[in-house]
């Protein structure tokens, strides 16, 4: 048994040189922790109502299947076709946009991009920060810039939701004569329909969503995962006993 | 038993159990290779029920559309093809279409069809699966009572799609699943859920 | 131990002796499995060769299937991925397994590197042994380099924007040198389609095919061992090594349980993380290449890092290119360095111990330099460790030769 834990403990020990590479951010702000549960079919429900609703208009998920969602979100081909397929007939469509790419980029400046692997890309953080971000700009022409995504030109989509707010900047001047700007915080301007907890739970639900649309196979993945552990354990286990036996003749 | 035996058999039992916890556990990995050759959600989704219009079909006209990539027609028949149907079937290898594979229960009548107007089979000779032509014409002459003719290998079948005898094409031409939406819209590959 | 031999080599009548008579097949069994001798004081730096073996195993094998759904073409690949992730039938287990296995490859393949310069298994009589491993790590890196294109990925674009720019280093034939290689004026569908075509059929071949010869190798002289120790030199009266045991079945049921071990490993990465908190699968490579902007901090895939961070120390591009190269050519050259007279660890003195030791903490800090951003700390870091790292090569020659050996023992050191 020792030889076997020498042999686990090397190859973890291997394995462990691999620590976390983080997600880039904009300008190095912290990112507060989106805290999203991808097992809460709930919340996944709700993330994907709210994502037909406020995100679907502009932003296509053109490898996610509507029948998927309804698979592993636990709803009727009913529940689908009434309350998420504003844009498409047959369940097993993609999620598409009605808008041109061409048109959008025009009005836009840049085509929204597609949203199928932004929770992949950029880190469900990354999203959950970007959409609690917007404040009050205004010489952007949408009206509103970005903490996380400085210059950004999607205007803010949710401000009946969440209001506008304004964000205050410091500016710190350094021996070197240059000068740091640092973030100081958020004040709420005018009110939206949700005080800023529901919006949170609101913000929360949606980068659940997409999480779940960037690898819809996650949960049955770490399922699989444990099945195949148990199996090799049992396996080990014979091996083991069998390498022992034969080895019984070497002296 | 000497000490020696028992080693031996302990070994010959390991070694058994080794070797079939192994194969059993290759046996479970090629079910993922295996099953990803299976069609895939688009290939599912591209071979989805397809709507046909028949609104503007004549009489003796033929339609042919692709339902899953594969062949069908859509033939409106004549009052005169219709008549011709019972008249050769003793020179037909299955005129009750016994056979049940090559049609949905509904279309095992003396038509092969649901509406006997309208023949819906899929174009792929049950031989080799080949595109058979449509040759309508009836040449008493040549004993050929109009219907299709497959160029590959000489099969021969009636207007409504049955085989006749001492071709090479085992079976009947293959009726798809399929239903009326409304009159004038047939729906290809699904003969069932709300219109 | 003769009588498990006994029963696997006794002789065939029937049908073996029909396949016999035709082709060597008891006879290859019994030279490379039954009646191949290897040291039984093997111990676990010496999976690593199988391990290697199982990972090629589960790249064919999962590249055939990739093969059958992924398209080569700028328009399509990145959307063919993620349709082998979500609409083939248990695609998303056969592309983890591959692009996991891509890094595990690199794994095994340093610490059996690794192994070699423990135990001097590079010495006499091994030394075209290493040289052709040499070559299979270095078509390795090529395989590995043209498969990252392939997702079409912003890492895999600007990835090999900046690899195949290297070349345009070397002097005169440089620039033409680049195009050649992309066969564009920049890296495109063309690109992408001659390195499918180098990745799933020009490199395998030559994978495979350099290492059947590194086995063929092997088996000549036989394997070495943690004593550095010629078994040959001691042989019973059968002829048969008296520290050797047979490859089959000693070493199989032995081989068996550590490829077990590595499966649960490389099941775990697969099943719980395949992205590897993002050194496996790199974030950015989930958004489709984008030709008019350069991800904000580009690295290499981790197993290229040491020899990026090398290139990236040096303030001059053909320099670069040239440390580059002997970063990763010098290994080649281990078996004419090392003067020792001593082949294993065990019995070499307290310089090689300390060299040794350096060289690994060297290569490792290099990897982790070379993950991250260009910043002049990193780079200055970059430039002492890689000193460290040519001086490791460069001055074997003389510290091996005063290094103080002990006594090698004439047998194995085997505790039952």
């Amino acid at each position: 048994m020792d030889n076997l834990l020498r042999y686990a403990r090397v190859l973890l020990v291997s394995a462990c040189f691999m620590t976390t590479q983080g997600f880039a951010s904009g300008d190095g702000a912290q990112l507060a922790a989106a805290d999203i549960d991808p097992d809460n079919v709930n919340s996944l429900q709700r993330g994907a109502a709210n994502f037909m609703n406020y995100c679907s208009g502009c932003h296509s998920a053109r490898y996610v299947r509507y029948n998927t969602i309804g698979r592993d979100l636990d709803l009727s081909e009913e529940m689908l076709v009434d309350n998420l397929m504003f844009n498409a007939e047959k369940t097993f469509e993609t999620i598409q946009v009605s808008m041109p790419p061409a048109a959008a980029a025009r009005w836009f400046g840049k085509a929204p991009p597609d949203l199928s692997l932004m929770a992949r890309a950029k880190g469900a953080d990354y999203v959950y920060n970007f959409l609690k971000g917007f404040y009050v700009d205004e010489e952007s022409p949408t009206g509103v810039d970005n903490l996380v995504l400085p210059g950004t030109s999607m205007p803010h989509v949710l401000w009946e939701l969440q209001g506008y707010q304004a964000a205050h900047f410091v500016k710190h001047e350094n021996k070197d004569g240059s000068v740091t700007t640092t973030f100081e915080g958020f004040e709420q301007l005018t009110a939206g329909k949700m005080d800023s907890e529901d919006y949170d739970e609101f913000v929360r639900d949606t980068v659940n969503f997409l999480a779940y649309i960037a690898e819809p196979v996650r949960g049955f993945r770490v399922d699989l995962g444990k099945w195949v552990i148990i199996y090799l354990i049992f396996f080990l286990l014979i091996a083991r006993m069998l390498k022992k036996q034969i080895w019984k003749d070497v002296k | 038993m000497t000490e020696d035996d028992l080693d031996r058999n302990r070994r010959h039992f390991l070694a058994v159990a080794t070797a079939v916890t192994g194969v059993a556990g290759a046996g479970l990995v090629a079910i993922p290779f295996i099953s990803s050759l299976k069609p895939s959600a688009r290939a599912q989704a591209l071979g989805a029920p397809v709507e046909v219009p028949i609104g503007s079909l004549q009489p003796g006209e033929m339609l042919r559309v692709l339902w899953r990539g594969r062949l069908v027609f859509v033939l409106r028949r004549t009052k005169e093809m219709l008549s011709l149907l019972g008249e050769h079937t003793d020179r037909l290898r299955d005129p009750n279409s016994e056979v049940e594979e090559q049609q949905p229960p509904y279309a095992a009548n003396s038509t092969r069809s649901i509406r006997p107007e309208y023949l819906i089979v899929e174009g792929s000779c049950t031989h080799l699966g080949c595109a058979p032509l449509q040759d309508f014409d009836v040449r008493p002459a040549e004993d050929w009572g109009g219907g299709f003719f497959c160029p590959c290998h000489g099969s021969k079948f009636d207007l409504a799609g049955r085989v006749l005898k001492g071709v090479p094409a085992p079976t009947n031409l293959r009726v798809p699943p399929y239903r009326f939406v409304r009159d004038d819209l047939i729906l290809i590959g699904q003969d069932t859920g709300a219109a | 131990m003769a009588r498990i031999e006994a029963e696997v080599g006794k002789p065939q009548g029937g049908f073996m002796k029909w396949i016999d008579d035709r082709f060597p097949f008891t006879s290859t069994m019994k030279y490379h499995a039954t009646e191949y001798y290897a040291s039984k004081n093997f111990n676990i730096w010496y999976v690593f060769g199988v391990l290697a073996f199982v990972v090629l195993f589960i790249q064919l094998f999962t590249g055939i299937f990739l093969t059958m759904n992924y398209k080569p073409s700028a328009d399509e690949a990145f959307a063919s991925v993620e349709y082998i992730m979500r609409d083939v039938e248990w695609g998303w287990l056969i592309r983890y397994m591959h692009s996991t296995g891509a890094s595990f490859f690199f794994i095994v393949v340093y610490l059996h590197m690794f192994r070699a310069m423990l135990y001097g298994s590079y010495k006499k009589p091994r030394e075209l042994i290493w040289i052709i491993g040499m070559l299979i790590f270095l078509v390795l890196m090529a395989e590995a380099f043209a498969g990252y294109l392939l997702p079409w990925g912003q890492m895999s674009y600007w990835g090999a924007q900046v690899i195949i720019s290297l070349f345009g280093a070397i002097p005169w034939v440089g620039d033409a040198l680049v195009e050649i290689i992309r066969g564009d004026y920049s890296i495109s569908d063309i690109t992408l389609n001659r390195f499918f075509a180098l990745h799933v059929i020009a490199l395998p071949l030559a994978l495979i095919g350099l290492i059947f010869v590194h086995i063929v190798a092997l088996h000549e002289v036989g394997s070495n061992n943690p004593d550095g120790i010629e078994i040959k030199n001691n042989k019973g009266a059968d002829g048969v090594p008296l520290d050797g045991i047979a490859f089959h079945p000693y070493h199989t049921s032995k081989d068996l349980v550590a490829i077990i071990v590595f499966l649960m490993i490389f099941s775990s990465v697969v099943f719980f993380a395949p992205d590897m908190g993002g050194y496996f699968l790199e974030h950015a490579n989930f958004e489709p290449a984008n030709l008019t902007a350069t991800p904000e901090h580009i690295a290499p895939v981790w197993y290229f890092t040491p020899f990026y961070a090398i290139l990236r120390a040096v303030p001059d591009k053909l320099w670069g290119f040239i440390l580059f190269g002997l970063s990763v050519l010098l290994p080649l050259f281990l078996p004419w360095l090392d003067r020792s007279r001593v082949k294993s660890i065990r019995y070499r003195g307290w310089i090689y111990k300390s060299a040794l030791s350096i060289f690994v903490v060297t290569f490792l800090v290099l990897g982790w330099l070379g993950t991250m951003p260009a910043a002049p700390v990193y780079v200055l870091a970059a430039r002492i460790f890689a000193v460290i790292y040519f001086s490791f090569f460069i001055l074997m020659p003389y510290y091996t030769t005063i290094d103080k050996t002990k006594p090698v023992p004439e047998r194995v050191v085997y505790h039952g």
